[in-house]
């Protein structure tokens, strides 16, 4: 099993949404965000593209930040996800400056926290908060492992790409093109 | 033109505009455990070259000080913790791909280790010393009978302490600055320098300083190397490296790197040992206070750097700089 | 450069003494959103929640959810799968509704100015002190001048109940500010075309479409849900998308085809398209011959709007005029010409959407699958009540003979009548302002507080202390819509189908629903014939019946969609009596030329602006519903301040630089706040764009306030559209101001 997430470009109207679900299913602390909107636009006036991207934690198959973690509190669970046990972070951020897509933040409370793949409805047969909510259906959760998972039929179907491959991390969100 | 920007409102503290995760505790711990490194290895090392009547502040009287260096850079390290009621944790596994795991475990078996190694040498610091307990008094006169292995001990756990310090930094690829294989030789050199020069600055044998002013400067020079190396690798590398060496190469780190740490803290202080090795009387301590200050610098500015480059979101360091 | 850090280096180095708070303040407590100490395992862990239907309220799209909630806190808000108005799934800031809810900075109860108006000194009141007041001003208003002489002004589910307060009361001066400040053209245009309007949500069948025309909308950053989520299954479906807009939009990004049109020239590409159908013989023949009238003089009057002609007006090549015309004739009749929806431009408003409604009638595409549906309402009827009695004069008495196809009254033209001067025959004196901001929903603001000086009463029902309540006599705080039941929501759709909206939680401090207050002023005003039921919820149970419904069924599924009783396309070779006077599709309008306006729409030039200026635009972000979410805890973390869209070019003219707050100063010099600059090939040289609704000034709205800048403050010249009256506001021209300070 192996989770993963696409972000359909062509759909994404950047409207946050994604960004306010997260916030209000996961309780996220004011001033704090599990996933961002990212607008790229490239070209000069007329001839213009723009890229519109919602990103967050990319669970990455060979994450940093699990490799630095000197207490094993950021681990891999099932399908890959990455997550922090709460218990055993003692909050010294080193994940935090591995991470080179930074997507992770030191919670309010002391441990350090990002997106999670909103595992606890996974684990209920349901869609991630964002993906849920998204009023355009430009996401798609599921199994990288299973041919007929609608992630499974997207990737092979359309061009997709990862962010900063180069990183080296092996992440599982992508994009759509 | 590439137009980039997050229309999300992203502004998470300590992450954004660039990462502040740590301020003055790393860099403090980093140093301190440079600067113990440097005492150990010298008093081990001359310790095993029988050089203890030449060299006594190397050997007896530095070690001295290291516990309580010690002591401040973990109680830095534990305040720069945002969980700390789980720091514990750290203790309750080894993860061999953790260089904060390793330090964590290298420093567990240090501390005891310079407390040990300094309480072989009280009683020649301090004739009239008396240990109160008699249970103490023995075992350290039974330790005692090990002294050499005690210092091969420290002479190896000293080294990985110095490279350590660099090597947890460059772990951390996500931050171009640090991504750097000379930063772990780099930290090793200047520990070993700041070390040297904390001898030099509390020796008082003619001989023990000439001595460790030469080794001063040797390793002084070694640095200055090495750092030329480290802008040279990342000019030579990728975009983001190229940005992050730019940062010391008319951006906003250019001051200060090269005045205080290179300047003040590297050249002035060889230039003025050269010149007392030439004969020219000069006080020891300003060379010895120079190299301190720029080791403290060093590590300072090198963990503030390493958090303002980044891979993603370049366009958020215009609010800052 | 190197300056600025060592600034910030030594103010770390010296911070190093206060490592002493550093540890503190590592040991703060944990506070979440909703301002209690929260462990995340125990919110998240349980599944249990209870659901309250509702529909939103944060924008008109009126989208119908779910409020959970976890142990009697508020968790989430999701989209009810039944509506179509969202299938599910809620925009931005329907999930963001709750900080609507939890909002520190809401009012909280009822307020009596006790200094001179404006001044912002209020003494708390308690809700029989505040009736009271308002009951003696309106019934001396009554005796003095007459009922007619209070106006309601309304823009929210609550509005409904005031209304008939207001008729039963004598006055029709009613009106709601998205007639003449937004969709009134539209309304019109196709009135006076098809007969019928195009009502909201908009009848246009997106998502069957295979080439939609947007003309001046944004789609995306608008988040009207469901027609967002038309729109992208069109486009997904390989639907053309051709976007008309000075500026490149989320929308323009998405389409085949974007024209960046000069500002006030989209009627002239609007000519020439029709031009193009009607000289290469592109219309659809039957359809036209069957259903429309007066296409002869429409091929008269557009033979000079060749795409040669426009291509210097409007900087579209000719060339791409013809192709984009021929697109649409492809596609018909599954073609949509989009009706837009704020509309109110430039003051030929009515005419140019009017062209639009032309081209649709050309391409067949009304009546027709993929082009514009008959849209269904449901009829529930409501309890009975005594005839309103008959006003003897209204707002149009101020301006006889102006503004004469204007089916619903004018914000702004009731704002004029409430200006004493000495033509006017009904001069208002009380208004009561239900859910509007009218500082920032009405141009010339310089007008609107003119106008509420020369009242005798102002009252203003509002969930947050916004401008206008700074103005008013008499606060009444409302409670938000996630703590009141409301009137059924019925709108228009593809199926009819009527929605619930039930109290999630209690209302907070000491805020009322609207219905209670209108039935306890009611009572005030000897009025309480005009309620029948006191409860709100006997109100319902009593319409629901009406439809074989009841509440208890409205709680336990939200939304009901009832049988669909018409046909969604009715003009493909049916018989079809349209309402207009010839009975027909009127290409050429005879009402029109009776009242002396342009039979058939024709290009006028606007004003461009002199050097040094540029047309101020301005629009919709999709996490913000304008002025009502600036304060929003939630959505304001996603935009907190608008910025002003500057191309680089101009920028580096004035040497600004992307992220630097300037000011705009406009044509009257009036500056606005400072405001960030957005620096981007987005946008035309000749233009600025910000989004609508920042620049607060309440300083009881701690998160809005100074945030951003406001337009409505730079809109102080307005072209009003003579055929109905709406205030045509992209007619102010900025110039930038360097100095912030």
């Amino acid at each position: 099993m192996r989770y993963a997430m696409a972000i359909d470009t062509k759909r994404c109207v950047g409207c946050a949404d994604c960004v306010v679900a997260c916030q209000t299913e996961n309780n996220v602390p004011e001033g704090f965000c599990r996933d961002w909107i990212v607008e790229e636009t490239i070209g000069a006036f007329p001839e213009l593209q723009l890229e519109i991207r919602s990103e967050r934690c990319n669970h990455c198959d060979d994450s940093p930040c699990v490799r630095c973690c000197p207490t094993g509190a950021s681990h891999y669970e099932e399908g890959g996800v990455v997550l922090v046990n709460h218990d055993e972070c003692i909050g010294c951020k080193a994940c935090i400056a591995s991470c080179p897509y930074d997507a992770r933040f030191v919670h309010p409370e002391g441990y350090v926290d990002k997106c999670t793949f909103c595992i606890h409805r996974v684990r209920e047969g349901k869609n991630p908060a964002c993906v849920e909510v998204c009023p355009t259906h430009a996401m798609i959760f599921g199994d990288l492992d299973d041919r007929n998972s609608e992630i499974s039929k997207a990737l092979r179907t359309r061009k997709h790409k990862t962010l900063i491959p180069e990183a080296g991390t092996d992440p599982h969100v992508f994009y759509l093109l | 033109m590439n137009e980039i920007a997050i229309t999300s409102g992203r502004m998470n503290q300590g992450v954004d505009p660039v990462l502040h995760a740590w301020t003055w505790e790393i860099p403090l711990y980093l140093y301190l455990g440079g600067l113990v490194a440097g005492i150990l290895f010298f008093s081990a090392f001359f310790y095993l070259r029988h050089r203890e009547n030449v060299f006594p502040a190397a050997i007896k009287i530095a070690p001295l000080f290291t516990p309580f260096m010690l002591a401040i850079g973990l109680l830095a390290l534990f305040l720069d913790l945002t969980h700390k009621l789980y720091f514990w944790r750290l203790y309750t596994t080894i993860r061999w791909e953790s260089p904060m795991s390793w330090g964590a475990w290298t420093l567990m078996i240090i501390f005891p280790l310079s407390i040990i190694w300094s309480a072989f040498w009280v009683k020649d610091v301090f004739p009239r010393w008396d240990w109160k307990i008699p249970f103490v008094e023995k075992s350290i006169d039974f330790l005692a009978r090990y002294k050499a292995y005690f210092a091969w001990a420290l002479i190896a756990f000293s080294a990985i302490l110095g490279m350590y310090t660099g090597i947890l930094l460059s772990a951390f690829n996500a931050r171009p600055f640090w991504n750097t294989s000379i930063l772990g030789p780099l930290f090793l050199v200047s520990g070993l320098s700041t070390g040297a020069a904390f001898i030099l600055l509390i020796s008082r044998s003619e001989q023990e300083r000439h001595r460790f002013s030469q080794i001063d400067t040797f390793l002084i020079g070694t640095e200055i190397f090495l750092i030329i190396h480290l802008f040279m690798g990342f000019l030579a590398s990728t975009s983001v490296h190229i940005h992050a060496a730019e940062m010391f190469l008319g951006g906003p780190y250019t001051a200060v790197f090269w005045t205080l740490v290179v300047g003040l803290g590297l050249l002035v202080p060889m230039f003025i040992e050269i010149m007392e090795m030439r004969g020219v009387k000069v006080p020891v301590v300003i060379p010895a206070v120079l190299v301190l200050f720029g080791g403290l610098m060093l590590r300072f500015i090198v963990v503030d750097a390493g958090q303002s480059s980044r891979w993603l979101y370049k366009f958020m360091e215009q609010l800052i700089f | 450069m190197g300056k600025k850090l060592n600034r910030r280096e030594f103010i770390k180095i010296a911070g190093m003494g206060a490592g002493g708070l550093a540890v503190a303040s590592s040991f703060l407590k944990p506070v979440s959103l909703f301002g209690q100490s929260v462990s995340r395992e125990k919110l998240i862990a349980s599944t249990f929640s209870e659901a309250t239907p509702t529909y939103c309220e944060i924008c008109f799209w009126k989208c119908a959810g779910w409020v959970h909630k976890k142990d009697g806190r508020p968790w989430k808000i999701v989209g009810n799968p039944d509506d179509t108005h969202s299938n599910g799934r809620f925009c931005p800031r329907g999930t963001g509704g709750l900080g609507a809810y939890t909002d520190p900075d809401r009012l909280k109860t009822p307020l009596i100015r006790v200094e001179e108006r404006g001044k912002q000194v209020f003494k708390e009141a308690t809700w029989d002190e505040a009736f009271d007041y308002i009951a003696e001003k309106m019934n001396g208003i009554k005796e003095k001048y007459g009922p007619e002489c209070m106006a309601l002004f309304t823009h929210g589910s609550g509005g409904g109940y005031f209304k008939n307060l207001i008729k039963a009361y004598g006055s029709n001066n009613i009106a709601a500010p998205s007639y003449a400040q937004c969709r009134g053209p539209r309304a019109e245009a196709y009135l006076l075309t098809y007969g019928e309007g195009i009502g909201s949500p908009e009848r246009t069948d997106i998502e069957n479409t295979k080439c939609l025309v947007l003309i001046g909308s944004h789609i995306g950053e608008n988040m009207h849900n469901g027609q967002v989520q038309e729109f992208t299954r069109a486009h997904m479906n390989g639907a053309t998308v051709i976007t008309v807009d000075p500026r490149f939009s989320t929308a323009a990004s998405k389409s085949k085809y974007w024209l960046p049109i000069k500002p006030a020239t989209d009627l002239a590409l609007l000519l020439a398209w029709i031009n193009v159908i009607i000289e290469e013989e592109l219309y659809d023949k039957e359809y036209v011959k069957k259903y429309t009238y007066g296409f002869e003089a429409l091929k008269k009057a557009v033979k000079g709007n060749t795409p040669e002609w426009a291509y210097p007006i409007t900087t579209i090549k000719p060339h791409i005029i013809r192709e984009t015309a021929r697109e649409m004739a492809a596609a018909a009749p599954a073609v949509i010409i989009h009706p837009g929806r704020h509309v109110t431009w430039y003051g030929d408003d009515t005419q140019r959407v009017r062209a639009g409604a032309i081209l649709n009638a050309l391409l067949g595409s009304w009546g027709r699958r993929g082009g514009f549906y008959a849209p269904s309402k449901a009829h529930v009827p409501k309890p009975e009540h005594p005839p309103y009695p008959k006003p003897q004069k209204g707002w149009r008495d101020a301006f006889p003979d102006k503004y004469p196809l204007a089916n619903l009254a004018l914000s702004s033209g009731i704002c004029d009548a409430t200006i004493p001067s000495t033509t006017d025959a009904c001069s208002i004196k009380g208004w009561i302002v239900y859910g509007t901001n009218l500082m920032q929903t009405l141009p010339q603001p310089q007008k609107t507080i003119k106008a509420i000086q020369n009242l005798e009463l102002l009252v203003a029902i509002d969930i947050m202390p916004s401008e206008i309540t700074g103005w008013a006599d008499v606060v009444l705080p409302e409670c938000t819509y996630l703590e009141r039941y409301d009137d059924l929501r019925i709108s228009q759709g593809r199926v009819p189908s009527i929605a619930l909206r039930a109290p999630a939680f209690e209302p907070q401090y000491n805020t009322k629903p609207a219905y209670w207050m209108a039935v306890q002023l009611a009572k005030k005003l000897g009025l309480s014939a005009y309620f029948p039921y006191e409860k709100i919820e006997d109100y319902l149970e009593y319409r629901l019946k009406a439809v074989g419904s009841s509440l208890a069924e409205m709680k336990k599924i939200g939304v009901k969609n009832l049988p669909l009783e018409q046909e969604l396309y009715f003009l493909n070779g049916e018989d079809y009596e349209f309402a207009t006077p010839s009975g027909k599709i009127e290409l050429y309008s005879d009402t029109l030329a009776e009242h002396g306006f342009d039979p058939i729409p024709r290009y006028t030039a606007h004003e461009e602006p002199q050097e040094g200026y540029y047309r101020l635009l301005y629009g919709r972000a999709p996490m913000h519903s304008f002025g009502r979410t600036t304060n929003n805890p939630l959505l304001t973390e996603l935009k907190l301040e608008n910025e002003v869209w500057i191309h680089p070019k101009v920028a580096r003219e004035w040497g600004i630089e992307n992220g630097e707050y300037i000011r705009l100063e406009n044509q009257d010099k009036v500056v606005s706040n400072k405001v960030k600059a957005k620096v981007t090939e987005r946008i035309r040289h000749d233009c600025v764009y910000m989004v609508h609704g920042f620049g607060h000034t309440q300083k009881q709205m701690r998160r809005s306030l100074n945030r951003g800048a406001s337009d409505t403050q730079l809109i102080t010249r307005v072209n009003v559209d003579p055929i109905m009256g709406g205030t045509g506001m992209r007619v102010n021209f900025v110039t930038f101001r360097k100095e912030v300070a």
